[in-house]
């Protein structure tokens, strides 16, 4: 369970957000501009908040009332970021074991195994980062994502930067994590059809607050009409 | 020609040692302060920037006095350490070591932090949320791509180093065997007769000596470069 009730000041913008997300992928939908990203950082420890509240299951994040606000390295998260952000100097085998050295994981084969087979990277291991397509670097930051076995995955656009087939090629990949994956996520996106494939429940931000939270179905058949079924 | 004579290897093997400890020392340093001026903005950076660029163009004989002003056996540091620490600069290599890293300085800082501000932040901010503490972020994924300006500084330091000149001859002397490098050997030996065919060996040396520099510099920055575009 995500609890999140934050205020945020950024220049003349502000990000005013209370929401409670329950299911396995919360998605938060907005229009670019609409301080989705700002919420995300805040979530991952990134941006700090002015006042409020952020706490995922029983472990309280932020509390600015209480003076806790726990750095990103010790939150656990995990954040697929829209351009993918792999370190260019670490090959690809390198770059998912990343996080699992961070976090002195000891190195689980078996769960590496459900990992790289889950997202079907295992010919791209030895592989240079520069060498790889957009869809195969948005599955390897997946992957070094999940391999420091996050108690939240934040996912930014992560088929943003994609064409069409690219994004029919990630879609199932997203699926498949959401029903075999076990971890939580929280699902950002302008796009209701990804929105309505992923998320159980959808947050829509309209300019730094909420205009709508409820069932996916519900709230993306009123905010976003033309695209229903 | 090419006959060097032992004095002259001594000279040839003194600079090289002056330059390369000098380097070393003042290359962790080197990247402290560049990181530093790099990344944070604090009151007096302008100072610091300053204090630092100083040696470039001050002339190099006040920056010499001024070293054996403070660190000679009677200056104010120079003192403390002999008696506390048995570290003794005065007319020793360890002082023309001292004078080249202090000449040197400005020139190893500015291209390491050049390029330690051209690493992207987005980086670091994705490594901090895998788990890296600030330092762990700064080992494994700024340092490593600020690479190929950490060498170029090195070996723009490194150059300097062996051909510095005026403020290691005012404060440590011409003494050969213990501060007569490379410059100060070519030096002597055109206020002799007949020091001319001594004096161009050891030009040949020097300038064969930052060929070799330059060249390996070169390589490391593209194969660094390589790894910074992942391929």
């Amino acid at each position: 369970m995500l609890r999140v009730d934050i205020f945020k000041k950024l220049g003349d913008f502000t990000v005013d957000v209370k929401f409670v997300g329950e299911g396995r992928v919360t998605g938060l939908f907005g229009s670019s501009g609409a301080g989705k990203t700002s919420l995300v950082n805040m979530i991952a420890g990134l941006l700090k908040p002015d006042r409020g509240f952020i706490a995922v299951g029983d472990e309280v994040l932020d509390d600015t009332l209480a003076g806790i606000h726990v750095p990103p390295h010790r939150r656990r998260i995990g954040y697929v970021f829209q351009d993918a952000r792999l370190f260019p100097h670490l090959s690809v085998s390198q770059n998912l074991h990343y996080g699992r050295r961070m976090n002195s994981v000891a190195h689980d084969g078996a769960h590496q195994d459900r990992v790289v087979d889950l997202l079907d990277i295992g010919k791209l291991l030895t592989r240079r980062t520069g060498q790889l397509s957009g869809g195969e670097r948005q599955r390897v930051a997946l992957g070094r994502a999940l391999l420091m076995q996050p108690q939240l995955l934040l996912l930014d656009e992560p088929l943003g930067s994609l064409d069409s087939a690219r994004k029919a090629e990630i879609l199932p990949y997203l699926i498949r994590l959401r029903d075999e994956g076990g971890v939580p996520m929280v699902y950002v996106s302008h796009d209701p059809r990804e929105l309505r494939q992923l998320a159980a429940q959808v947050v829509v931000i309209r300019r730094g607050r909420v205009a709508a939270f409820g069932d996916a179905e519900s709230v993306l058949a009123d905010v976003a009409p033309q695209f229903a079924d | 020609m090419f006959d060097i004579s032992p004095a002259e290897w001594t000279a040839v093997l003194l600079s090289l040692k002056v330059g390369l400890v000098a380097t070393l020392v003042a290359t962790p340093f080197g990247i402290a302060i560049a990181w530093l001026l790099a990344r944070y903005h604090f009151w007096g950076k302008s100072l610091v920037d300053a204090v630092i660029y100083l040696p470039l163009v001050l002339p190099p004989v006040v920056t010499g006095y001024l070293l054996l002003l403070t660190f000679g056996r009677k200056g104010l540091v120079g003192g403390w350490l002999a008696d506390h620490l048995g570290i003794v600069f005065a007319f020793r290599w360890t002082g023309a070591a001292l004078a080249c890293g202090i000449m040197s300085f400005p020139l190893l800082v500015r291209p390491i932090r050049l390029s330690i501000e051209a690493v992207d932040r987005r980086l670091e901010q994705a490594a901090s949320t895998l788990g890296a503490a600030p330092w762990k972020v700064f080992l494994t994924v700024t340092l490593p791509l600020a690479l190929p300006g950490v060498l170029a500084g090195m070996v723009l330091g490194f150059a300097k180093a062996i051909g510095e000149f005026g403020a290691t001859i005012t404060f440590v002397s011409n003494i050969p065997g213990e501060t007569q490098t490379i410059s100060a050997a070519i030096y002597t030996l055109t206020q002799v007769p007949d020091g001319d065919a001594a004096a161009l060996r050891l030009v040949g040396v020097s300038i064969v000596i930052s060929m070799i520099a330059l060249v390996t510099s070169e390589w490391f920055a593209r194969r660094a470069t390589q790894r910074m575009h992942g391929t």
